[in-house]
């Protein structure tokens, strides 16, 4: 188990956005999360990715706990400290990518690793070319994010992501930003990480790609989750009536 | 008296102006720094004494608040102050008047940058000192140029008025000058003016290029 969440609550001031969330992610798992706006997709991965502090409920990575309720039914977090190397086990793919404007594509794959993670200069480097590779930027090395297109930059931040060595990739509407002829490019690297294996949970709207890339789908509305299973399920046969009408809405 | 010696005059007071001028550059330009942390303090009393701080430093002129700082600590606590006081006074109350318009504009800088910034860098696990400054104060240093720029040039105009407590940079001499017997007199403040003039076309200049060297990136 990569990713285990239990009975996460969240609210902001009297709002309360996710009630009792819970979510499992095995080693290897592509998981779509989709649902209307306002229903709490985006949240969700913030309080995984500790953006956001839980208001109760457990989280834990590889096993380790980083959240635990106590008797009082209150979160509780980890030490700064070990919060900090938790971060190590994922990574974040933002809708608006987030890059740093003054780091070159390079230097934006590179910094972290080396800083954060304090590993080897030299081999940091063989891998982001490797990313680069990947990523079909190889030429853009030495460009800013500026000079980028949309979909680019989409592609460099997945490899910063990546070049931390992330146990879990979580993205959150990852093409939401893009021109739609740009959409492609990045749902296909996406695509390519799901065929290697890697261990994914994406927030979407893009249907089709959910349905073609993931071994589960969760469908969430209000706070809750409403609604999962494989994907032939829960796009060709759903159960639930909230999830009929979304998916009817977004034929539409 | 020729146009020569009051040239030379001239010079000599525009040294002054010219150690004035890079003393409080120096100063506030890093006095600005804490000042804008300060303000977005997560303590509200520090929120607060600051806030207060920068209101009456804008609040009043430069020149009262030159006075106080030069007269306050004889009148007010009856210290007996050494000759260079007055130097040091008017770079006292420079450097503590300009740290709070820095300090604005820094802060202004930094919540002009998107929270996306700071949350990239919390979810790759950067500590809060690399984040502000790897990531938060390089992007701040290029948007605040401009405002920057301003505020030196109005610093360039604004070193006259340590005249005001009898500092001897180039305006005071410029008096002097002016009215002493055979002077030049027009032709003196007119030299002078050429002088504050061609300062600060350098510093235009100079502030230019500096914003040009951070063109590489938006
Ligand atoms: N920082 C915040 N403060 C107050 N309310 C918030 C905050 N962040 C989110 N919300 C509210 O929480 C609810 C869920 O928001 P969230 O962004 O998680 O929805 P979402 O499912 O990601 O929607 P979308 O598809 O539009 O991205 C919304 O009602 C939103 O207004
Ligand atoms: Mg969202």
């Amino acid at each position: 188990m990569v990713l285990e969440m239990k009975g996460i609550e969240k609210a902001f001031g009297n709002l309360s956005v996710l009630k009792d969330i819970s979510l499992q992610v095995d080693s290897g798992e592509v998981v779509s999360i989709i649902g209307p706006s306002g229903s709490g997709k985006s949240t969700l991965l913030r309080c995984a990715t500790f953006l956001e502090r839980i208001d109760a409920g457990e989280i834990r990575y590889l096993g380790e706990p980083a959240v635990t309720t106590n008797g009082q039914g209150e979160a509780e977090y980890v030490g700064a400290a070990e919060l900090r190397k938790m971060k190590q086990h994922f990574g974040l793919v933002f809708q608006q990518f987030n890059l740093f404007p003054h780091y070159s594509v390079l230097k934006n794959i590179m910094d972290a690793p080396i800083h954060v993670q304090k590993r080897p200069k030299e081999e940091v480097r063989a891998e982001a070319e490797e990313l680069l590779k990947k990523m079909d930027l190889v030429k853009r090395a030495e460009a800013y994010p500026c000079q980028l297109s949309g979909g680019q930059q989409q592609r460099v931040a997945i490899a910063r992501a990546l070049a931390m060595k992330p146990s879990i990739l979580f993205f959150d509407e990852p093409t939401s930003a893009l021109d739609p002829e740009l959409t492609g490019e990045v749902l296909k690297v996406i695509r390519q990480l799901a065929e290697e294996k890697m261990t994914m949970v994406v927030v979407t709207h893009e249907m089709p790609f959910a349905r073609a890339v993931s071994n589960r789908v969760i469908f969430m509305d209000g706070g809750v989750i409403v609604e999962q299973g494989d994907p032939e399920q829960v796009f060709g046969a759903p159960e639930q009536e909230r999830t009929k009408q979304f998916l009817r809405n977004y034929q539409q | 008296m020729t146009i020569q010696t009051m040239l030379g005059l001239l010079a000599q007071g525009f040294l002054t102006t010219l150690a004035i001028f890079f003393l409080t550059l120096i100063g506030s330009l890093l006095l600005g720094l804490p000042v804008a942390l300060g303000r977005m303090s997560r303590y509200g009393v520090v929120r607060g004494a600051i806030k207060v701080y920068i209101s009456i430093m804008r609040g009043t002129p430069l020149m009262l608040q030159l006075m106080v700082v030069y007269f306050g600590p004889s009148l007010l606590l009856g210290l007996s102050l050494p000759a260079n006081w007055r130097f040091a006074a008017v770079i006292v109350a420079f450097v503590i008047n300009y740290a709070a318009y820095f300090g604005e504009i820094y802060r202004a800088g930094i919540e002009a940058i998107s929270d996306g910034q700071r949350e990239a860098a919390q979810v790759l696990g950067y500590t809060r000192g690399q984040t502000f400054f790897k990531i938060i104060l390089p992007q701040m240093v290029k948007r605040v140029l401009p405002p920057v720029t301003n505020e030196v040039i109005t610093l360039v105009k604004d070193t006259s008025l340590a005249s005001v407590i009898g500092t001897v940079e180039m305006f005071t001499r410029a008096k002097q000058i002016a009215v002493a017997p055979n002077s030049p007199g027009m032709l003196t403040f007119v030299a002078a003016a050429v002088f504050y003039y061609v300062f600060n076309y350098v510093v235009a200049f100079v502030m230019e290029r500096i914003e040009k060297a951070f063109d590489y990136y938006r």
